[in-house]
């Protein structure tokens, strides 16, 4: 569904232009999982921007649903893949109701029957007709990030990007939405592709999982590999251990590791 | 009861339609606005500048703002002519009302020429950047980089003295401060999460100016308008009183405290009377401004 084949991003240009992410290649399978993991700065926000299509890659090439995406994306292709966003009070418009929030999308991709669309996506994600109407402001983290998970949602993309949809939220709000994210995979057999710099959550979502480090891909591994330790760059080993703290099973790879 | 019932619907916190949510939104608005009283007067001063321009013929006699009495020229106020009459013996009262006309048909068509010129030079310089924007300030650091006053002037004097020019003089002058505004409160908001979700779902360039930005340039854009409006009030006035702006036997304010400065110190009431229109409307401007920045600001944070 996903298929990067050495894409590089540069920002600048000239001689002063810098790879935030050099030669990566990966591919996920329709209705897998996948997770990308690294420090801040790593270059995973990047990737995941540019297989969005909100950056343009320097080389290589970004194929969606088989098909090479061009710089200039049309409509369709749009419509293919969506994102969450990390910050739940910057990815909302402040002076839009959650319904012209939800409306908008639609609009845009002439999809018809909105009242009945929209009545939907709220449900889908746990709000009630009595969110509809509200302004982001009137709104918890949690329930700001399921209204963008809705709007992600309602255009019915087939991939479903993930920039720390959780890192902004509570621990127990975290919970919740990513219980919901896994729900909206199983039931719609959605293709996903989630960054995060937390271990814990990438091995509750994904199934498989890339490892980046100064913007190039270092090890690509399985979510059971990773909780079980079985993993061979130095760096993989290192976030592992940081890690640590925060899960049960990263602790026990690290003590397994010392 | 209804009253209560009503202010229930519209603080409604789960609002069940869109013109309920609408509502209420603009009724908090309201509702820190009125916490303001400097801000309810300014509001006051300028409904009542708008009652008295719609309503001058029933609050003055329209002969009297226009028509010569030489025998009862300069006459001090009275019961026939509240603030006395002019050099040509017009009555001051039924001028000031009917001048309210004048300025607010300047202080509209300037407000309905430089704001969309404002939003059409700041908006893309800000959204689109690169060479569009190094032209489009580049052209704004020109037009800035004159005096105001100065520049009206120079236009109006060549375009020929007239309310309409006067008008044409002010736009081209009050323009620049709006492109600025509008583009960096374009460069603050373009790679917000809002507008990159507009992008995924296949927004043009276009649609996402005018549904994402717009609305959130538009309150500092007006707020900026309002307290300008004493300048420019100020401006048309001075156009006025240089012989620039409305032509005679017009009852322009500013053309008015120009013809009664001969006898400012015998019949002071003649410049006065005019002079303190225009400063009561300036402050009622600049207070209305003040009090719509307030709520912005609050409704921001």
């Amino acid at each position: 569904m996903i298929r990067l084949d050495r894409v590089t991003v540069r920002y600048g240009h000239g001689r002063n232009a810098i790879a935030a992410a050099s030669d990566i290649s990966f591919a996920v399978a329709p209705g897998a999982a996948f997770g990308l993991v690294g420090e801040s700065g790593s270059g995973k926000s990047t990737v995941l921007r540019s297989i969005a299509g909100l950056i343009p890659h320097a080389e290589g090439q970004v194929q969606l649903g088989g098909a090479a995406m061009p710089p200039q994306r049309n409509r369709a292709q749009r419509r293919l893949v969506q994102m969450v966003f990390q910050d739940p009070y910057g990815s909302l418009h402040p002076n839009q109701t959650v319904d012209q929030a939800l409306a908008s999308p639609l609009r845009i991709q002439g999809l018809d029957g909105g009242e009945q669309r929209i009545a939907t996506a709220l449900r889908e994600v746990g709000l009630g007709p009595e969110h509809r109407f509200r302004f982001p402001h009137q709104l918890s983290g949690g329930q700001r990030q399921r209204v963008a998970i809705a709007r992600a949602l309602i255009v019915a993309p087939r991939i479903l990007l993930l920039d720390e949809p959780t890192s902004a939220l509570d621990v127990s709000v975290q919970a919740e939405i990513l219980n919901l994210l896994v729900r909206l995979r199983r039931e719609r057999g959605l293709t996903l592709l989630m960054v995060s710099h937390d271990l814990a959550v990438i091995a509750h979502l994904c199934d498989r999982v890339g490892v980046m480090q100064h913007g190039a891909l270092v090890e690509l591994t399985s979510s059971d590999a990773l909780a079980a330790g079985a993993v061979t760059h130095p760096h993989t080993l290192e976030l592992l251990r940081s890690n640590a703290g925060y899960d049960m099973r990263g602790a026990e790879a690290a003590r397994f590791e010392a | 009861m209804s009253g209560v019932t009503l202010r229930g619907w519209l603080l409604d916190a789960a609002p069940a339609s869109r013109r309920q949510a609408r509502f209420g939104r603009w009724y908090r608005t309201w509702l820190s606005f009125q916490n303001n009283s400097l801000a309810v007067a300014g509001l006051l001063i300028v409904l009542a500048l708008v009652l008295s321009a719609i309503g001058a013929p029933l609050i003055a006699d329209p002969q009297a703002a226009i028509l010569q009495h030489l025998a009862q020229r300069l006459q001090p106020g009275s019961a026939a002519h509240w603030f006395g009459t002019d050099e040509l013996g017009r009555d001051i009262f039924a001028r000031i009302v009917f001048g309210s006309r004048i300025t607010l048909t300047i202080v509209a068509l300037v407000s309905a020429i430089v704001v969309p010129v404002g939003l059409g030079i700041g908006l893309p310089a800000g959204y689109f950047g690169g060479v569009v924007d190094a032209v489009l300030m580049r052209l704004t650091d020109i037009f800035l980089a004159f005096p105001r006053l100065v520049l009206a002037l120079a236009f109006a004097a060549a375009l020929g003295p007239g309310i309409e020019n006067a008008v044409i003089a002010i736009a081209l002058t009050a323009w620049p401060p709006y492109a600025r505004l509008a583009r960096a409160e374009t460069l603050t908001r373009r790679n917000a999460e809002f507008v990159q979700a507009a992008v995924l779902q296949g927004a043009s360039p276009i649609s996402i100016l005018f549904r994402q930005i717009v609305p959130l340039c538009l309150p500092s854009v007006v707020i900026r308008l309002t307290l300008d409006m004493a300048g420019i009030i100020i401006t048309a006035a001075g156009l006025g009183f240089l012989g620039l702006g409305a032509q005679p036997p017009a009852p322009e304010w500013g053309a008015m405290v120009a013809s009664g400065r001969q006898v400012l110190l015998d019949q002071w009431w003649v410049a006065t009377i005019p002079g303190i229109a225009i400063f009561i409307t300036s402050v009622g401007f600049n207070l209305l401004g003040d009090g719509l920045r307030d709520v912005a600001d609050a409704r921001s944070s």
